[in-house]
This record gives C-alpha cells, structure tokens and sequence, in this order.
C-alpha cells in the first residue's frame, strides 16, 4: 500500500491528480476501521493530515467556512451559536477520542445514509466546496449525495470546505440509537427554521440509500406558516400541522430492514422526531420575541 | 528462549497496598485490598495474550465455514502454500494423532472440521505465514468447496421427522437417554403431586418466553503464543479459564503425553464463561509442531465472535398456580435451550436450567422439563449465569403476572413463597445455609427511589444526559414514562452433580532480606474476577504476612479448576487456606523443635502467626518467623476439594446436585421513552448475600459486572443469527452493542455477610447472581412503564413501539425481530 504524505493543500491536490485511485485518510475513523477489518485495501491512501489548511474554520456574514478536518469536538466547543444543528449531531458522534479525530469531510467523503453530520448539513444549507487541478467548484449539499456510500466528487477532487449557513433560526437534531453513546444511527432528524426567508428545511438520515431532505414536509410547513402568518404571531401551530409535518417527514424515508432496525421503526421514529422538533424549534422561535435568533444552542446539556 | 512479555510476578506488599488503596490494615482477608495489576490496567501496560512476542515467529490464521451445514467436499491449499512466506497449511488430514475430537463434556468438536461443517464460523484449516497480512491473503487462497444440506435451527426442525442429524453417530453418555439424536440432553425434574395440586390453584398463569443468544463479549479476543521445545513438546502461552482442562482436551489431539505440552496463563482480558471451551489452542501447538517455530495467534473482534460460545438463547413455556391468599400451588415448565453445533457444556446448563427453573421459592410440585438441542446454530455454552439466567427470566416474569392476578404487590406475593434456610430444593436438596430471599428483597424496596424527572434544570432547556436517548437528544421529557420492577433469583455456586470439584495449591513460606515471605502458586486463571488479591490475603491471614509473591499461573502445579461457576474463591481460595494451615503446622513444629524448650507456650497454648511472629492466643510473642525458619523454607502443596454432591435422577431429577446456593435481588427504575422505544435504566438497587466479603471491593465490582451484563441482554445485547441461513448477522461491536458507561445506572448495592459455614470463611461465590436477577428487574420495569406483555428479552425499540407502528413487532411471533412468545392468562 502506498502512503502518500502532501505537506500542503496544493501537494494534495497534485497528489490526487496523479493517484485518482488514492483514498484520503484524515481522523481515519471511517477508513482505518475497515483497513483494521480487511473489508478495504486501497492500494494508495492520501493523508491529509499535514494539510493546515483543512483545519481551520472562519465565520462569515452568511455562513461558515469548516475546514473539511476541522474535529467535531472543535465544532462542539466553537461553534454552537452559528451551526446548533451540527453542534448537536457532533454530540453523538461515536466517542469523545472519535471526536477529536473525524471532521464532516470525512463524512461526507464516506457519504454514509449513516453519517450523523448530514441532517444537520441538509437542514442548514450548505455547500461543499471541492477542489482539484482542474479547479475549484461548490456542490450544494442537495445535490452531493448521490447514491448508497457515493457522492458527487470526480476522481481527481477533494473536499476542503464545507460552507454552511449560519443559523438564522432554531435548528434542532435527533439520533435513534439502542444505546447512548458509541451507536451508529438507527435513523436520524435534523431541522431548521430559516426566519429570513420564510422557510424551513430538513434532513434524515439512515432512514434513506442516502440522506435526504423531507422535502413534501418542508413545503407544508412552509405553507402552513406562511399562510397563517405564524412567522409574524408567533402564535402556537395547530396540532393537525405538527401531525401533518410529522407524517410527511415519515413518508420521505425509504428505509430498510436490518440488524439494527426495522423499516417501520425508522419510518415511525423519523414522524416522532420531526414532531418533536418542531415542537422545540417553535416554541424557540416564539420565545425570540422577534429581536432576531437567540445565540444559545438548543438541547444539548 | 522464554518469549517477551510473560506475566511477571504478582508481588503484592499490605503496606504499599494500604498505602494506594481504599483501606489501610494488615491486607488480610476483608479488606479491600487493589488489584497488583489494576494501575496497568487502566494505563494500558498490562501484557494481555494478545501481546505475546517471540523472536522468529509465525502469525497462524483459521480458515473457517463460510456456511452453516455443508458437506465438505474438497480443500485445495495448493495456491496457499505456493505463496512466499507461509510455512504451513494444515487441514483435518493432517491432524498428527488418532484423537482428533476435543470437547469439554463430550468429545464432538473436531480440531478440524471432517467429513462436513456444522455451523456458521467452523475451522476449516490453519495457516502459518511469517506476517499475519501474509497468513491472512493465504487463507484467502485455501478454496473449500461446499454442499450445502438441509438446516437444523430449532426444535421444530430438529426433531421434525427425517430431521437431519447435526451428529450422526452418537456414543457419548447422554445419547442413550434423549428423546432425539439432536437432543444434547434432556433433564426432567419431577416432586409432589401436580396433577392434584394444580386442582388446588385458584388463579393459574401461564406463559412463554423467549431469551436472545448473549455473547460474553470480553474484551481481550482469543491470542496466544505455542513454542516447540526441543523435546518434541509444545509451550503455550495463552488466555482461558481453566488450564488443566484445556490441557486434557489439546495433548491427545497432539498426540503428545500431557506433560509435554506446558500451558502458562498468559493477560486473561476478560472471559465470562466464552473461555472455558478451546479456541486457539490446539491450532497454534500444531502449528508450531509442523513448523518447528514459535505461532501465535490473536482473533480479530469479528472472529471472536465465531471464536467461543455463546449464552443459549431459549423458549420457555411455564405454569404457576397460586391460592388466592398467594402461596404457590404447583410450577410446571418446560425449558428448550439452543446448544448450536457442538455440545460443548449443554449438559451441565441443562442440569442448572432444570433444578433453578423454579427460582427462590417453594414449589412443593413441580414438573419440570429442561433440554438442549444440537443445531446449526452457533455453539453455545458456558456463559455467567449458566443456565439460571434464562429461567430467572421467565419465572420472575411469571411472579409479576401472579403478584397481578392475585391484586398483590409483587414483592409481598415474592416474599410470601421465598426460599429460606431449610426450604427444600424441586431436587428434594434441603438449603443447609442462609438463604435470606426475603430479606434482599426488602432490602431493595425500602431503598428510597430515584427523583423523578431528573432532566428538569434550572435554566430553560433540560439535561438530556438524565433522558432516553441522552445526548442523542430524542425527547426534552415528551413520552418519557418511569417504571419500577423487581426481581430475585437464585445461582449454584461450584461445579454440581457429582462432579469432582477440587483445587490444588502450592505454598511456600521463606524468609527474604530478613522478612518472611509467602509464595503462592495455582493454577488459577485470573480472568479479572480477582483472585490475584484474595490468594494474597488468605496468605497474609493465615501466615501472619505482609509480602506474598502470587506465582503466575501454569500446569507445574495441580488443576485449580475452572475460573467459573462462581467457584475460585470457594475453592482455590479453600485449597489456599487448606495448604497455608498446612504450612503453619510445619512451621510451628519446626518452632517447637528450634525453641520448645525455651517457653512452655509452645507445648501448651493455642499458637498464632502474625505481623510475622508466633504468637499465642493471649497475644504472648513466642519468636520471629525468621529465627524459626533459619534458612528453611517451608512449602506444601494441598488439594482442597468442597462437600461432594450428587447427580441427578434421570427420571426424577431428585439429588443433592449442588453445593451452595447464592441469592441476589434488584429493583430496577427505568423511563422509557414510549413513542420511540427507547429505554434509560435510571437506577439498579441490589442486594445480594455474599457470606463473607473477602474483598469487599472486589465484591462490589462483581455485583455492579454482573449487574451490568444483565441489563445488557435486557435492553441491547443479542447475536442476531438469520433463521433462513443460520449465520451471524452482528459480528462486530458495530452492532453487537454492549452498555457504555452512558447507559450504566447508578447501582446502590446492599452486601449481606450471613455465613455459609460448610464453606471457607463463611463465603458466598459472589459473580454471579448479579447478572440473574438485573434482566428480569428491567423487563418488569419496562412493563410496568409501558404495560405491554414482553415475553422477549433483549427488547429493542421496535417491540415497545409495535402497537403504535402496526408492525408485527410485538405481535409474539416466533424469532429475531418477534417479541416472542405469546404470553396469556386465563
């Protein structure tokens, strides 16, 4: 196996450029757990961790720049007001020493239905920049996901930021897992209210070939809020909404039986998620009394 | 050449001990004295097997069945060994002896698979190479050709008529009494008059329940090292739980006289029973034989679990019937363990599930039914609990349904028909020593129970941390639903039914530097349970003490039986204190001879050694134990063995089966989250009488294990094996999930000291009655939250959400997913 080390962000992309066939490897959480396991051998691995520039994270007027190594529990400590949903999705990301290792862009690069940074991502807007040569370009996160464990990078791309929309509402994230700390997703929900435009998006994850946004139930809600003016009343949703929202939300999962779930559940734990947190996201949005998004991270202790 | 990184010496010295650890005093027995390797431990030095080295060695690796039941009809090794680097390539036909078979009750296991495969995971062949990678892409190019046969997954399709038999041609000791090949073993329990009894119930329940396949899940995998010697025989360096019984099962398949192979127990990272059958013992020794150099082997975590066995999932059916005034009247059941491929210790379970199945109670009538299938299944076998785990299940599920039918609280219904000193066992064994059911239970109901809605903060957002889901953040409270359920149940503690169940220790008694010093040697296998402290304690007692060198543990001294059974402390620490009592005798004679002249105490007065003097009773010192030895060191070697007990009747089941019986009780506070199904145990009170705490610490680290690996196979743990395939689908800790300390409630723990004076110091084997009564506590807890029936443990979230979702969940169909089991009364 060949081990390639670029010392900086133009060595990697030269690096790529001549091994396509090269695995990226930075926290390694997902890559050396199947090298340890002899499910991969990739004949080439690209380390990226002497890539400075893949560590360090900016916060912008609209949105943040994250460094695709930038560690999520660099996310947890720094940027909790800015990115809540990626903040709570961090939490449950495997260990405290998982933690301290993996960042979103190897998420993003494995592109596991799994991954728990996607319905935080999905739910925010975001855009993931990728770079290679041949140049830069941003893939938004809509279209990033592209079938199970695949994604929109060419061969000789590599992702060095991921842009994500700094909250402009409360956002909120859930992860069904059959214990509480080291599980992978059951299944998993992210939402966010964007008071500035009126909308609101989601994300689920494991419920799906790949994640996914409950697209039907954004534009209800969307509706629902629009048209009742609720985003001016701030006025509690009528419980039928929060039902509606919850059962759309359940019909955009397209999930499978397996060992650690059955289709059904995760249908019905993804409705219950979503009720839920509209629920939190809401009675946030009404307790901002209209001076603007409160700047403390919803949920987590 | 003596390999890198062998235990080294145990020296444990009462005074640095004292100084590090929770007490200070003589470090004799009652005190909580530290693990001597517990700082390695915890700091990542301590040598497991799995970091055995040897200059020059090969790296061996197991090809195994890639199906569960399968002619084996050809093994081409030609591509294999033509591969730079590998050394050997070893199949059945090379197996170098006329004994080819091991096994721990029955010699069924091939070494390596002949003839056909009998489960999911089966060695098929051996590989050694210079690099595991090498051994690894060798083993890849080993092509076994399969043809697959029919399956046997259940008792359905086991005794089904022209049912394929998982053993064609039986001749062990249990093939004449069972009602079918495919039937391990079968032990009924008949006493009293049912018939006329369950005419007498006024409210009668019954049920069936359904227990999922645990793995022990330690954490250290399979790995040791076999060196060649010179004289045509074989050193092992390994981790188990019993070296005199590997080492009968693994010379003859060697072909070797048993003192040739020299087993030396090397880091033990765990075991809980999943060491007490072979892994890869016997491979690495033929390896190493053929090659002539030093194997060693280390499973990876996914071959671990095709590397031991596993707890016996079971199918329980049961039948109480009670007075209104809630004495019970009669107990029918009928237990069907799941025993996989190769026997391994079914039998034994078997006996356990049969004389426990009625629990701490009295049951005057019973009729009673325990048996254990050959499958394609995994093998499964020794796991702690052993047999009582699965029944304690069942009938405490029953109790809470009687306690129900009767309108009575279910601890006072429990403490109505609790077992006592002098009840009699369904075996007609009368209990000859505490048994204080009653009393535990009280225990555990009058603790003070949790706060209720622990979430809620001060500030405006809740601490999930105290919520289903945790950090996982699944509800701020909403659905959240507390639960309270109790259980009670009752273990044998040593080996039963006749079987000789002795230990065999060496003591030395030496001055060095001027100070005595004891040296003890078993062959004990420290698996974590703790014995490296006891052994040093009883020595200090006895001998009068501070430094006690414990001696790693090997085949140079007699067998100390197994490290299970919650039996080590019992007895090795009875063949300790046998061989210590000795050992004064020898000393005191040498004093009466050396200094009887000079102090008429040593002819008249009760003699004691301590704070390294003999000194009389009244306190008189007599001389130093230096000056009594002078030079001499005083060893002796002792068997210890326990009272003897008796094998049950095969009909009847009537026998004083067991030596000693141990009692633990818990009440569990749970909140489940009741639209997502997901369970937060909140606390797990326990009491638990344990005779005498010869290390309290230790003590309550085997009450809290225990109690934690029941709750895992309540909410979480369980090998998912495909019924339509019979392979694992979990093999990994990906999906295999045990607690985290997350999911670990707090655990109050109420220790009991009523002695047992048929044994050592009064003690009680402590390990475990824990893990019994935690699973049952937790389910009651659960239904008690939720209301639903629950015949299935583990029960995951899509059993408790199953009425909401419309699934077939919880519906009580048979299998993985299915709550199963369809539990009713009438």
């Amino acid at each position: 196996m060949d081990f390639l080390r670029p010392v900086g962000w133009e060595d990697a992309l030269a690096a790529k450029a001549e091994h396509p066939e090269a695995v990226p490897i930075a926290g390694g959480t997902d890559i050396m757990v199947e090298i340890n396991f002899d499910q991969r051998r990739p004949r080439c691995l690209l380390d990226l961790n002497r890539v400075s520039e893949l560590y360090e994270w900016s916060v912008g007027p609209e949105s943040v720049a994250l460094g695709a190594s930038v560690p999520y529990a660099h996310v947890m400590a720094h940027l909790r007001t800015e990115l809540p949903g990626l903040a709570l999705a961090s939490h449950t990301v495997a260990s405290p020493q998982i933690r301290n290792r993996g960042g979103v862009g190897g998420n993003l690069g494995t592109a596991s239905p799994a991954g728990d940074a996607h319905p935080a991502l999905l739910a925010a807007g975001a855009e993931v920049e990728v770079e290679s040569v041949r140049g830069s370009r941003r893939i938004p996160i809509d279209a990033f996901y592209t079938g199970v464990k695949r994604n929109a990078l060419e061969a000789d791309e590599l992702i060095k930021t991921v842009h994500i929309q700094k909250a402009d509402g409360p956002q909120q994230f859930s992860k069904v897992g059959t214990r509480n700390a080291m599980v992978i997703a059951v299944c998993a929900f992210g939402l966010a209210l964007h008071p500035t435009t009126r909308t609101v998006r989601t994300g689920i994850g494991s419920a799906a070939p790949t994640p996914v946004r409950a697209k039907d139930a954004e534009t209800f809600l969307t509706a629902v809020l629009d048209e009742g003016g609720f985003w001016e009343s701030r006025q509690p949703l009528p419980p039928s909404a929060a039902r509606q929202f919850a059962a759309l939300a359940a019909g955009a999962c397209d999930p499978i039986d397996d060992v650690r779930g059955t289709a059904g559940y995760r249908r019905h734990a993804v409705g219950v998620m979503a009720r839920r947190q509209l629920a939190w996201t809401w009675e946030r949005y009404r307790a901002d009394d209209g001076r603007g998004t409160r700047r403390t991270a919803e949920g987590a202790a | 050449m003596v390999p890198d990184r062998l235990p080294t010496r145990l020296t444990q010295d009462s005074r640095t001990a004292a100084g590090t650890g929770p007490t200070s005093g003589t470090g004799g027995i009652g005190e909580s004295t530290p693990r001597p390797d517990g700082t390695l431990k915890v700091t990542g030095e301590f040598a497991y097997s799995s970091d055995l080295w040897h200059e020059d060695m090969l790296w061996g690796h197991t090809v195994r069945s890639t199906v569960a039941h399968a002619t084996l009809v050809s093994i081409d090794t030609a591509e294999a060994l033509a591969i730079p680097g590998v050394h050997a390539v070893l199949t059945h036909d090379d197996l170098p002896a006329p004994v080819t078979h091991y096994g721990l009750e029955i010699r069924d296991t091939p070494a390596l698979a002949t003839g056909k495969v009998r489960h999911h995971g089966e060695p098929v062949a051996l590989v050694a190479a210079d690099h595991p990678e090498t051994a690894r892409r060798a083993a890849a190019r080993i092509r076994v050709e399969y043809a697959e046969l029919p399956l046997v997954t259940d008792e359905d399709s086991a005794t089904a008529p022209g049912a394929p038999l998982v053993h064609e041609h039986r001749t062990d000791h249990h093939s004449g009494h069972v009602p079918h090949p495919n039937v391990v073993h079968r032990q009924p329990i008949v006493r009293g008059d049912v018939a006329a009894a369950a005419a007498r119930a006024e409210v009668t329940v019954t049920g069936e329940y359904v227990f999922g396949m645990q793995d022990q899940a330690f954490l250290g995998p399979e790995s040791g090292l076999a060196v060649p010697a010179e004289d045509g025989g074989v050193d092992l360096y390994v981790a188990t739980q019993w070296l005199h019984s590997d080492l009968r099962q693994i010379a003859p398949v060697l072909g070797l006289p048993e003192e040739k192979v020299r087993m030396t127990l090397s880091g033990v990272g765990g075991a809980f029973g999943g060491r007490e059958d072979l892994s890869m013992q016997i491979h690495a020794c033929l390896l190493a034989l053929r090659t002539g150099r030093p194997v060693k082997m280390v499973y990876n975590r996914f071959e671990s679990f095709f590397g031991h066995v596993h707890r016996h999932p079971a199918r329980l059916w049961y039948e109480h019937g009670a007075t209104r005034d809630g004495r019970l009247t009669h107990m029918r059941c009928r237990i069907v363990l799941d025993g996989g491929a190769y026997a391994s210790s079914s039998p034994a379970v078997v006996g356990n599930a049969a004389s426990l199945s009625v629990g701490p109670y009295v049951v005057d009538h019973v009729d009673i039914e325990a048996l254990a299938l050959y499958t394609n299944n995994p093998p499964c076998g020794a796991m702690r609990g052993f047999g009582a785990v699965q029944a304690c299940f069942a009938y405490e599920a029953q109790m809470d349904r009687l306690a129900a039918r009767l309108g009575l609280d279910p601890v006072e219904f429990r403490r109505l028909n609790a077992m006592e000193q002098g009840s009699v066992m369904p075996t007609g064994q009368r209990i000859d020593s505490p048994a204080p059911v009653a009393e535990l239970l009280r225990r555990v109901k009058a603790r003070p129970l949790p706060p209720e809605r622990q979430w809620l903060t001060a500030g405006e957002e809740p601490d999930v941390r105290a919520l289903p889901g945790g950090l996982s953040n699944t509800t701020h409270g909403e659905g959240v639903v507390r639960g309270v359920g109790y259980a009670v149940g009752i273990k044998n503690v040593g080996f039963s039914e006749g079987f000789d169940d002795y230990s065999t220790a060496r003591v030395r008694l030496d001055v060095l530097g001027g100070e005595p010093v004891a040296v003890v040697h078993t062959a004990m296998a420290e698996v974590g349970q703790g014995g490296v402290t006891v052994h040093a304690q009883i020595a200090r007692t006895e001998l009068g003490v501070t430094q006690v060198t414990i001696v790693p543990a090997d085949t140079r001294v007699g067998s100390a039986g197994s490290t299970s059974a919650s039996r080590q402390t019992y007895v090795t620490g009875g063949a300790v204190k046998h061989a210590c009592e000795a050992v004064r005798e020898r000393v005191l004679e040498l004093g009466r001879r050396r200094f009887g002249t000079y102090h008429p105490a040593w002819a008249t007065a009760g003699l004691l050694l301590e704070d390294g003097k003999v000194v009389t009773d009244a306190g008189e010192v007599l001389a130093a134990l230096a000056d009594v030895l002078a030079g001499e060191a005083v060893e002796v070697e002792r068997v210890w063995r326990h009272r003897p007990t008796r094998p049950f009747d095969r009909r009847t089941g009537q026998g004083d089966g067991h030596v000693q019986y141990s009692f633990a009780a818990h009440r569990a506070v749970v909140e489940v989250d009741t639209e997502l199904g997901l369970v937060k145990v909140v606390e797990l009170a326990v009491a638990q009488d344990v005779g005498k705490a010869l290390n309290p610490l230790s003590v309550l680290g085997q009450i809290h294990g225990g109690s934690i690996q029941g709750l895992g196979v309540a909410v979480m743990e369980e090998i998912l094996v495909d019924p339509a395939t019979a392979k694992v689908r979990n093999p990994s800790f990906t999906d295999y999930l045990i607690p985290t300390i997350l999911d670990t409630p707090t655990m109050p723990a109420d220790v009991l000291e009523l002695a047992d004076t048929h044994a050592p110091y009064g003690l009680r084997g402590v390990g475990e009655a824990p893990t019994l009564s935690a699973t049952p506590a937790i389910l009651a807890a659960i239904r008690d939250a939720t209301g639903l029936e629950l015949n299935r443990t583990p029960v995951r979230p899509e059993h408790l959400t199953a009425h909401l979702t419309g699934t077939a969940g919880a519906a009580g169909t048979a299998g993985t997913a299915g709550n199963g089991g369809c539990g009713r009364t009438r």
